[in-house]
């Protein structure tokens, strides 16, 4: 194996490169730029999905992040106005292998090259997409710099600089980048084949959902499973929340260190456990209400990300494969006694869910809201729906 | 939830003989079932008439049941064996269908005998078309438009509903046999009739056409807690419309956004589940409108299947080995994901490649049928490819399919540059459109109008136009000077043939300027998991990768162990299919044994060499010389490379011999000089000559005038054929100058490049092919001696032949061995050796040396007791003979092959055999006596024998006096005759009461018509000469179609005979294989 470290070692550029991947450890992988000419900074981390990159690039969780995709074709389906997660895509840049080709998709409507100009995100192609990821498995989610320069002209020590002051995810609060700055509600529903996104007419309960950085397709679950959802800022206080008298509350997914949020969410969520509102978390949501319940989180070594994730049910037996993105996780020695593991990841056995034996509280590591992925974990958003009936004693 | 204890033992069912449709991905299934069983602690019990398979190996499994896969005979073994219950996922159709039968007639029931993996209710609901589509109507899936017919009444009510074009499906068919696509109403009726006729029920379904569709696949694994997962999506790139076996494909689907993947997906599962494959794994199909996304099911096979090979080579999931393993009950999440070591079974593989399918065809082997595709497959074997993107991997999958195409080759489109040609072209489903599409885009076609014509992908066709954009530019400015555009053209997956082409240089000058520049190609794995966790498993693939400036990633990692390489046998054909690769398995087997490290080099998907737990490492790569050489070249850089086995794959490997030796890289055994010498005709006459053994007289001819005149010396009959070819490509009797002028006109372009061989044509004399084995010491070992039943001048692939000899004199043999063994000797073979003589009038004539494997070993092997292939592979590096302790083996039984064809397919082919080989596939008969082993060998192959009836003769002048005595046993069988009016009169001159019966074009009613009115039970009737052959087309094809028992020798005839009346002596007993022979092997 060559080290990969010397893949790149040498700063400058040949003729024909436009764009480049410069790692805090000083690797430079040279490419062809794709999207917007201008440079972004962020942790180096890797997804294995091989449909959906438009939903990945439009989850808020990546914020901060620059995402490798190990499937060499990207952009072969374009981009269209459904397929999105959020409006402005938090993640910093992307890293592809192959070139971005012209839309093959029925429903495409720009392709993809045009859709991360118009959203400012730089990238870059035609790099060895499997030798960062093997390098990111091995050593960790490394900071780095993508750079798009049409004119070819690159200050790779700068870059590299900007990449090692970069101070990293560990303890970076980004939820508060990422979250509404106002509360709105919800009703769009889910999507389906000729038809679209739907509308939720008749409510069954009012959700008070909190976005730490939501994706969409988590409201439109939980509206199609007849919530009402009133979204409110990460920032929201017991009060923000319990004021809008809900049947339930849901935490959302998000980006970066959970530790670094608990100052305004571990006092909310409380609050909202206290007064024995079904409550529902994912991926941050879980870890911000381990956190709540005395648990603790950690930075894994490296995170999962990918749409192929076993996760067992230990209540059942079962196995779902499960969308995730997460590079943090829930340490289970942590959490106290009213607190039952009831998921664990089948890869590396780290924890994939929580229930509280004594209130109606359940929380997922993983998105079961899939989008993208496979829907197999649906039903929890069912489950939620039942767990507020049980609350109502219906 | 762990295995079940319930059962011990477990009854596996193959597939029987190779044939279009169902070839060896069914070994390699069955193989992977079957050590997986073993593993678990069952007994296993096998049958499989098939002795060309890995899975008949008698180590493998407890009883393995070399016989007739008929549901009679199953349920002899069960009355024997007493198993537990039965696993029919393993075995495609044959398997299924063979339980289902019995199923439906209470034996499973009475033998209290339980199916495991599929049970009776969903392989009904998944097979029957009309419980298929209420199940999806069930679930809220769509279906196209559809109806059951049984009758023209039913048809005609169908086609009022459905409407033109209508797609008719036969139920319970294999590939899709007997069906079509109708265009008119005649054609309609025409081919609803014919899916009726090939229906084993009678029934087929008229549906709705998707014609033009997008099609894809979706290969799901379920165990008995429900858990699904899907392992690999696969996208057909020709629409639908053509048969997906037969379609160019690609792994995973590259144009689905994940919405409509996840749709997909969903409802794979909720298939599945609604028919109840409780444990397995299946695949589904589905079209999905190019225009609105709409998207219907198509079919759903419950069991796994080629595309289930094909998806576990391409993910590194072995789909097979954990479906056996979720029938006796474990669950997902309890197996390991072999691959990585560390993570468990239960989860979805994703892949960082692009893996591309291409079928292999082999339509110039059946004049006659239409070389266009269609629902009902075609495609003899396939090739799979892999690269890093689509472009990579489709320029591979073109250079791995051995039919001289480096890339996307040139070709003509006939009436080109007219554009209204081209778009006629592009609009026929062709076996190779994919080239008619480039050619297209050269004459300067847009990709909406190609797309509008052929309804591929844009995507795909963009792709392949911006390779022949690139080819434009090499061809005007030559190639890139630098490294990094020599690479970016390398890592489109060009090779070096294709770029020397276009740039007008030498291949060898492109290997020069690339190596110089540094411009290689790294090794990847195949991981199931996109590099997410560490993979210890050496399956590799070859790409470019990198920017030009540093040396890009390679994971081949090469060991410091002492290590041979064996190279495959590449894509199925006919004349190179299964019987290469169980060589190739057993040289990697006895190897590894020795403790050598084997190293795998092949691109067949369905083999079982291709699995990556065959040899110690697998790479799957194009058979080319430029291939080769790079991954021997990343071997040698640690341990100690003893050499190549070439000799074991057939042709393909064998013609890879000098260019590797002439770059230094040590070829094992037989020295490619002595191979060539067998080859060169001239310098094997001599050798002939010097030995003082016999050969026909023949000659070699370098252009039609001296074709003619080496004819002429010789005297016709004459056996014509190119030189270096296998399994007789194009090889004719010619009996007469005109025929002769006719071969070298439309058959083949006789050069200097390219001569023919001409020999004299022995009528009626006897084919004897032998097997041996020698050592470095040139010590020889006979290892069988087989007789063909069918004369000389039919293809011996294409001929039954038994073992031991059954009418040769022993004198004969003594002189057979003798002059084997002279042979090996003077050719210093060190393996194996084939030679294929001639017997006549007591005299032995040498028609062919073959200093290899040949495609009778593995029927040596099991007609004889002995691994003579694993026996070779250590001969090859360096054991001896007498340090094997090769003993003789006399056993008191008869081994019969007989040849399995795929005539049924091409509609309008005559079924006459030749000596072009045309069958796919061979059957063994086992038994104590030839009578009796041959009638095993004709079940085998699917032909009904039988006990009484009404037997048709119509014989050529010179057979008739041979049919004499067959005929009156016949009539001491029970059976009365009809015969036409010349064979009518002899036979009655002899004694026999023949009725006479009317030809063809004698009026009605005639023999055809009691054929379909199911009055005739067995044919004998051969023919000679070009009119008596088209005179009598039709009665053969009506044999075939009818499944009447037909022979067109009178070799076979007389056989048959035996083999009837070796039935009237008793039924038929089975025996497994092992206890024929005291020592394993």
């Amino acid at each position: 194996m060559t080290s990969p470290k010397t893949a790149g070692a040498t700063d400058a550029a040949p003729r024909w490169a436009t764009a480049a991947l410069v790692l805090a450890d000083g690797a430079v992988f040279w490419g062809k730029g794709v999207g917007a000419a201008r440079h972004a900074v962020g942790e180096v981390c890797f997804n294995t999905s091989m449909t959906g990159y438009q939903e990945i690039i439009t989850d808020p969780s990546y914020a901060g992040q620059i995402i490798t995709f190990t499937f060499p074709h990207i952009g072969n389906v374009g981009t269209n106005l459904e397929d999105i997660e959020s409006l402005n895509p938090a993640a910093r840049g992307v890293v592809l292998r192959g070139d971005i080709t012209e839309p093959a998709n029925w429903r495409a409507a720009k392709p993809l090259n045009d859709w991360l100009k118009s959203h400012n995100l730089p990238g870059v192609c035609g790099v060895d997409t499997r030798a960062i990821t093997r390098r990111i498995r091995d050593g960790g989610a490394p900071s780095g710099v993508v750079v798009h320069a049409p004119d070819g002209k690159f200050d790779i020590p700068k870059l590299r600089k900007i990449a090692q002051d970069w101070p990293g995810l560990d303890g970076m609060d980004l939820a508060i980048e990422v979250t509404t700055k106002q509360l709105y509600s919800w009703d769009e529903t889910k999507w389906a084949l000729g038809k679209g996104y739907g509308k939720l007419t008749k409510p069954k309960y009012h959700v008070v959902a909190v976005d730490y950085g939501a994706k969409r397709n988590i409201l439109r679950c939980l509206a199609n499973a007849g919530c009402k959802v009133t979204v409110v800022p990460a920032t929201a206080t017991g009060e923000d929340i319990l004021r809008h008298k809900p049947d339930g509350v849901f935490l959302s997914n998000g980006p970066g260190d959970p530790a670094a949020t608990v100052g305004y969410t571990v006092p909310a969520i409380q609050a909202v456990l206290d007064k024995k509102v079904p409550l529902f978390g994912i991926c941050l949501g879980h870890q911000i209400l381990a956190l709540t319940l005395g648990g603790k989180t950690r930075k894994m070594e490296r995170g999962h990300r990918g749409a192929n994730q076993p996760v067992k049910d230990l209540t059942t037996g079962r196995v779902e494969i499960t969308s995730q993105n997460h590079g943090f996780c829930v340490v289970p020695e942590s959490l106290p006694k009213n607190v039952e593991v009831t998921h664990v990841s089948l890869f590396d056995g780290t924890n994939e869910g929580i229930r509280c034996t004594d209130k109606s509280a359940f929380s997922v590591q993983y998105h079961p809201e899939a989008s993208p992925g496979p829907t197999d974990s649906h039903y929890l958003f069912d489950r939620f729906v039942e767990m507020i009936d049980k609350s109502k004693g219906k | 939830m762990p295995k079940r204890t319930d059962i011990k033992s477990i009854l596996v069912i193959g597939a029987g003989p190779i044939v279009i449709g169902q070839a060896c991905e069914f070994d390699y299934s069955g193989v992977q079932a079957c050590k997986a069983l073993k593993d678990e602690g069952y007994r296993v019990i096998l049958i499989n008439s098939n002795p060309a398979t890995i899975m008949t190996d008698p180590g493998l499994v407890d009883a393995t049941y070399i016989e007739p896969i008929t549901p009679d005979m199953v349920a002899r073994i069960i009355e024997k064996e007493r198993p537990d219950a039965i696993l029919p996922t393993m075995g495609g159709q044959t398997a299924l269908n063979t339980a289902m039968s019995l199923h439906r007639d209470g034996r499973l029931e009475k033998l209290k005998v339980e199916l495991i993996g599929a049970n009776a209710e969903a392989i009904d609901k998944a097979e029957d078309r009309l419980l298929f589509r209420d199940a999806m109507t069930k679930i809220g899936l769509e279906c196209p438009k559809s109806e059951v017919v049984h009758n023209r009444e039913e048809a005609a009510r169908a086609l009022a509903n459905i409407g033109l074009p209508a797609i008719i499906r036969p139920s319970f068919t294999l590939g899709g046999t007997g069906g079509g696509i109708a265009y008119n109403r005649d054609e309609y009726f025409d081919i609803v009739q014919g899916g009726v006729d090939a229906s084993p029920v009678g029934e087929v379904l008229v549906e709705e056409s998707v014609l033009g569709w997008k099609e894809y696949e979706m290969e799901v694994v379920r165990d008995r807690r429900d858990n699904c997962i899907i392992i690999c999506s696969i996208e057909n790139i020709d629409p639908m419309g053509v048969h997906t076996g037969d379609s160019v494909t690609v792994a995973p689907a590259l144009t689905l956004t994940d919405k409509e993947y996840q749709i997909m997906r969903d409802a794979s599962i909720a298939c599945l589940r609604e028919i109840g494959v409780d444990t397995g794994g299946s695949n589904v199909q589905f079209a999905i409108d190019p225009v609105s996304g709409r998207m219907v099911v198509i079919e759903m096979n419950p069991r796994v299947s080629r595309s289930s090979a094909l998806a576990s080579k391409a993910t590194g999931f072995p789909i097979a080995k954990v479906a056996a393993r979720l029938a006796v009950g474990y669950t997902l999440d309890e197996l390991l994901n072999d691959i990585t070591g560390t993570t468990p079974a239960s989860f979805e593989p994703t892949i960082d490649y692009v893996v591309t399918k291409m079928p292999r065809f082999a339509f110039e082997k059946f004049p006659g049928a239409e070389a266009l595709l269609t629902t009902s497959m075609k495609s003899v074997g396939e090739a799979m490819s892999i690269g890093r993107t689509f472009q990579e991997s489709l320029q591979k999958a073109l250079r791995s399919m051995e039919t001289g195409l480096t890339g996307l080759n040139e070709m003509e489109i006939k009436g080109a540059p007219d554009k209204a040609a081209i778009v006629g072209a592009l609009a026929r489903p062709t076996p190779d459109r994919i080239l008619v599409i480039a050619q297209a885009f050269r004459h300067g076609l847009t990709v909406e109008e190609v797309a509008q014509a052929s309804k591929y992908e844009p995507w795909f066709l963009r792709q392949i136009r911006e390779l022949v954009e690139v080819e434009a530019v090499v061809r005007a400015n030559g190639l890139p000077k630098d490294a990094k555009g020599l690479l970016d053209l390398k890592k489109k997956g060009f090779s070096d043939d294709r770029l020397a082409e276009l740039s007008g240089q030498k291949a060898a000058e492109v290997a020069d300027l690339r190596r110089s520049l540094g411009v290689r190609p790294v090794f990847k794995r195949i991981d199931t998991c996109a590099a997410e966790f560490e993979s210890h498993t050496p399956y590799l693939y070859s790409c470019y990768e990198g920017d030009g400036l540093h040396p890009a990633e390679c994971e081949a990692q090469p060991t410091d162990r002492r290590k041979v390489i064996i190279l495959g046998g590449g894509p199925n054909r006919i004349g190179q299919g299964i019987e290469f690769d169980y060589c190739c398995v057993h040289a990697v087997y006895a190897l590894r044994e020795a403790g050598y490290e084997t190293i795998m080099v092949n691109c067949n998907p369905e083999t079982v060499s291709t699995d990556y737990d065959t040899a110690d490492r697998l790479y799957f790569e194009p058979l080319t010389a430029e291939d080769v050489i790079e991954l021997v070249e990343v071997e040698r850089r640690n341990g100690e490379l003893l050499g190549l086995i070439v000799q074991f794959g057939g042709q393909t490997p064998l013609k890879l011999a000098k260019p590797l030796e002439a770059v230094g890289i040590p070829i094992l055994g037989t020295s490619p000089d002595a191979i060539d010498l067998a080859e060169d005709r001239d310098r094997f006459q001599k050798l002939i000559h010097e030995l003082k053994l016999r050969q026909p007289d023949n000659g070699t001819a370098t252009s039609q005038e001296q074709a003619v005149a080496v004819a002429e010396r010789i005297g016709y009959p004459v056996v014509i054929r190119p030189s270096y070819v296998l399994g007789g490509r194009a090889m004719q009797i010619v009996y007469d100058r005109a025929g002769l002028e006719r071969y070298t006109r439309d058959a083949v372009k006789v050069s200097g490049d390219t001569p023919v061989l001409i020999d004299s044509y022995l009528r009626d004399a006897i084919e004897v092919d032998v097997d041996a084995l020698a050592d470095k010491d040139q010590n020889v070992f006979v290892a069988g001696i087989m007789e063909h039943i069918e004369e000389a001048g039919i293809h011996s692939g294409d001929s039954a032949c038994s073992l031991p000899p059954h009418s040769l004199p022993s004198k004969i043999l003594t002189q057979i061995e003798r002059q084997t063994e002279a042979m090996a000797k003077a050719l210093k073979v060190v393996g194996l050796m084939n030679v294929q003589y001639a017997v006549k009038d007591g005299e032995v004539y040498v028609l062919e040396v073959n200093p290899r494997a040949s495609r009778t070993v593995p029927f040596v092997a099991k007609a004889t007791g002995q691994p003579i292939a694993k026996y070779a592979a250590r001969l090859m590096v360096g054991e001896s003979l007498k340090s094997l302790a090769i003993k003789k083996v006399r056993g008191k039984h008869v081994a019969v092959k007989e040849a399995v064809f795929p005539f049924a397919r091409f509609p309008g082919v005559d079924i006459i055999l030749g000596p072009e080989m045309r069958s796919t596939g061979e059957v063994m008969g086992l038994d104590t006596n030839f009578g009796r082993a041959f009638a095993k060998s004709q079940l085998g192959a699917g032909s009904k024998v039988p006990l009484e009836g009404l037997v048709f003769v119509s014989v050529k002048d010179p057979d008739k006096a041979a049919m004499v005595k067959p005929v009156k046993r016949l009539i001491d069988l029970g059976f009365t005759v009809v015969a036409t009016g010349g064979t009518a009169d002899f036979l009655r001159k002899h004694g026999i009461a023949a009725e006479r019966v009317n030809k063809v074009l004698e009026g009605r009613p005639h023999i055809v018509d009691l054929m379909k009115d199911g009055k005739i039970q067995l044919v004998f009737n051969t023919v000679d000469g070009a009119t008596a052959l088209t005179d009598s087309f039709t009665l053969r094809r009506t044999a075939l179609m009818h499944k009447i028992a037909y022979y067109t020798t009178v070799a076979g005839a007389k056989a048959s005979v035996e083999g009837i009346a070796a039935l009237h002596a008793g039924p038929l007993d089975v025996a497994p294989l092992q206890s024929y022979f005291k020592t394993a092997f």
